[in-house]
């Protein structure tokens, strides 16, 4: 498992700073939650943890090391595209609208990172796609393609597609934010399984029950800086900050 | 006082209460019946001046439909049409793939490309690369403003078959190329960025993940080109290839059944066309399907 340290992080979608200095670490599987309003910068922190986003300063260390980033005499320059792609690899990802591949059923999908990247034979991928697929809860959903299944059977072949290249972290971006209420549960009861195994997790959510249940660690942010982060219980019963009191205030 | 149903009509208007007992008439439509009996003189008219008019010169068609230099035409009209459309979609992938690249000096070259080939006629790109000896009597590879290392006569080594195979391919592929980005666009971007997040690079992402979504979209327009292409292959007798039409044009040059040869080579024309359009209904089913009704036994 891998700690996660954000250090001074900043982030400028030309000119508009979104990331304003981000200093902040996830210890080895620990889970934390990243909540907030939208647009306060929380979904591009997580996107920048592997790299889908670019930082203008500031760095990321998953596992001790820079990520998306190399040291180039006194300045940081961007790593090549292999390394990157290397380090992508061992985290994996959940995204709001799931993104499964169409063409692909769901047991495709979760061999094919195997297949095709690990260079697992087909034989032993297949039979591992099948217990990850059976470990949350869809060993009759094989042969589907994603059209076919609920939002959140697809949002759980997404968990056990990213959980096939055997990660070393998760980020979740708002897994639960797409789906009918009533399927939000079955997600929720998926990660936190994963948490239980000590799988380290960055959780951007606004399932609050779900954070000060399961989280080590939550993290309040608003316009591009943490505002406050802790201890779930003490940051959602008892905000400290103005701003966290407000916008609990509304979601709870 | 409320009332519901049967009650409420009774009560308020007593006169429906047996009119809405019978079914509803379907008016006449009048209209529809004049279109008939015009589109039906129309239809008589042409049949008879087809079967009656000596000039279309029916037992000359079915003297010539199977002549063996008609049928070497057709096998060549073929040829050129599977070639083409081949190197057309080839071409086509690339340039798409280069005009949608970060890099913006191979954007700009795959926009030169389409910019080129889109504006001037294909005509007129026949006929070039049919006179290409006269712009490049030898072709080689040497050293710029040096020597050349090797040489070839171009009429040697560009027959006329494959000047017209470059005519009808290098000009295909420009529209293919936007046939093919359309299709590459048409795949959400969510697609790439999770292959992206998985660790896949740009061009496993394309080949795993975008280009088997996009052949949905891009199936049916080029169903349309192949089509298409198959008549514009008649385009080649300008430079002398022996396809289709150009060996009816050489058969008429000598007896001078013009109208006969051409219903000839239409007759061919027609009925490839039709043969491509139901093998392409067939391919869209086949593609449509998978997705969304079946499961796959695994």
């Amino acid at each position: 498992m891998s700690e996660v340290q954000f250090l001074n992080v900043h982030k400028d979608f030309s000119g508009v700073e979104v990331l304003k200095g981000i200093n902040f670490t996830v210890q080895a599987g620990q889970v934390a939650c990243l909540i907030g309003p939208s647009g306060s910068g929380k979904s591009t922190l997580l996107r920048c943890v592997n790299h889908l986003e670019t930082t203008s300063s500031g760095t990321i260390l998953v596992g001790g090391r820079m990520i998306g980033y190399e040291v180039h005499g006194d300045r940081l320059i961007e790593a090549h595209q292999k390394d990157i792609n290397k380090r992508r690899s061992r985290i994996g990802m959940v995204f709001q609208s799931f993104n499964l591949f169409g063409h692909m059923t769901a047991l495709e999908n979760v061999m094919m990172g195997p297949v095709k990247l690990l260079k697992v034979p087909k034989a032993q991928a297949e039979a591992e796609a099948r217990e990850l697929l059976a470990k949350v809860g869809l060993a009759e959903r094989t042969g589907h393609y994603p059209a076919q299944l609920s939002g959140g059977q697809q949002q759980r072949v997404a968990i056990a597609r990213a959980l096939s290249m055997k990660p070393d972290l998760m980020l979740f971006d708002e897994p639960t934010s797409a789906l009918d209420p009533e399927l939000v549960g079955e997600v929720l009861d998926v990660m936190k399984a994963l948490a239980r195994d000590g799988m380290t997790m960055i959780v951007v959510t606004h399932e609050m029950g779900f954070a000060r249940e399961v989280a080590d660690v939550v993290a309040f942010m608003d316009g591009g800086v943490i505002v406050e982060a802790g201890d779930p219980r003490e940051i959602i019963s008892n905000p400290r900050h103005e701003r966290t009191q407000a916008f609990l205030s509304k979601v709870l | 006082m409320t009332v519901t149903g049967q009650t409420a009509v009774a009560e308020s208007r007593p006169d429906f209460v047996e009119l809405a007992s019978r079914p509803v008439l379907k008016r006449k439509r009048p209209g529809q019946l004049i279109a008939m009996v015009v589109v039906g003189l129309f239809a008589l008219m042409g049949a008879y001046i087809v079967v009656t008019n000596p000039g279309f010169g029916w037992p000359t068609v079915a003297k010539y439909l199977f002549d063996m230099r008609i049928l070497n035409g057709l096998l060549t009209t073929i040829e050129l049409t599977v070639i083409a459309m081949i190197l057309g979609f080839v071409i086509g992938l690339v340039v798409a793939v280069m005009r949608m690249s970060e890099n913006g000096l191979l954007r700009g070259v795959a926009g030169a490309y389409i910019w080129f080939f889109r504006g001037t006629p294909l005509l007129v790109q026949m006929l070039f690369w049919g006179f290409a000896a006269v712009l490049f009597p030898t072709i080689g590879i040497g050293i710029p403003g040096g020597p050349m290392l090797v040489e070839w006569n171009t009429n040697d080594v560009l027959p006329l078959f494959v000047a017209g195979i470059l005519g009808l391919g290098l000009n295909e592929g420009a529209y293919m190329a936007e046939i093919v980005r359309a299709g590459l666009m048409g795949v959400p971007a969510g697609q790439s960025e999770a292959s992206h997040a998985m660790g896949f690079s740009r061009m496993e992402t394309l080949r795993h993940v975008v280009i088997p979504q996009a052949m949905k979209i891009i199936l049916p327009p080029v169903g349309n080109e192949t089509i298409s292409m198959l008549k514009t292959t008649s385009l080649v007798i300008v430079i002398g290839v022996g396809d289709l039409l150009y060996n009816a044009q050489q058969i008429y040059a000598r007896n001078l059944e013009q109208i006969p040869l051409l219903i000839v080579a239409s007759l061919w024309y027609i009925l490839l066309t039709t043969l491509l359009s139901l093998v392409q209904a067939r391919i869209e089913k086949q593609y449509s399907r998978g997705n969304m009704l079946q499961v796959r036994k695994a």
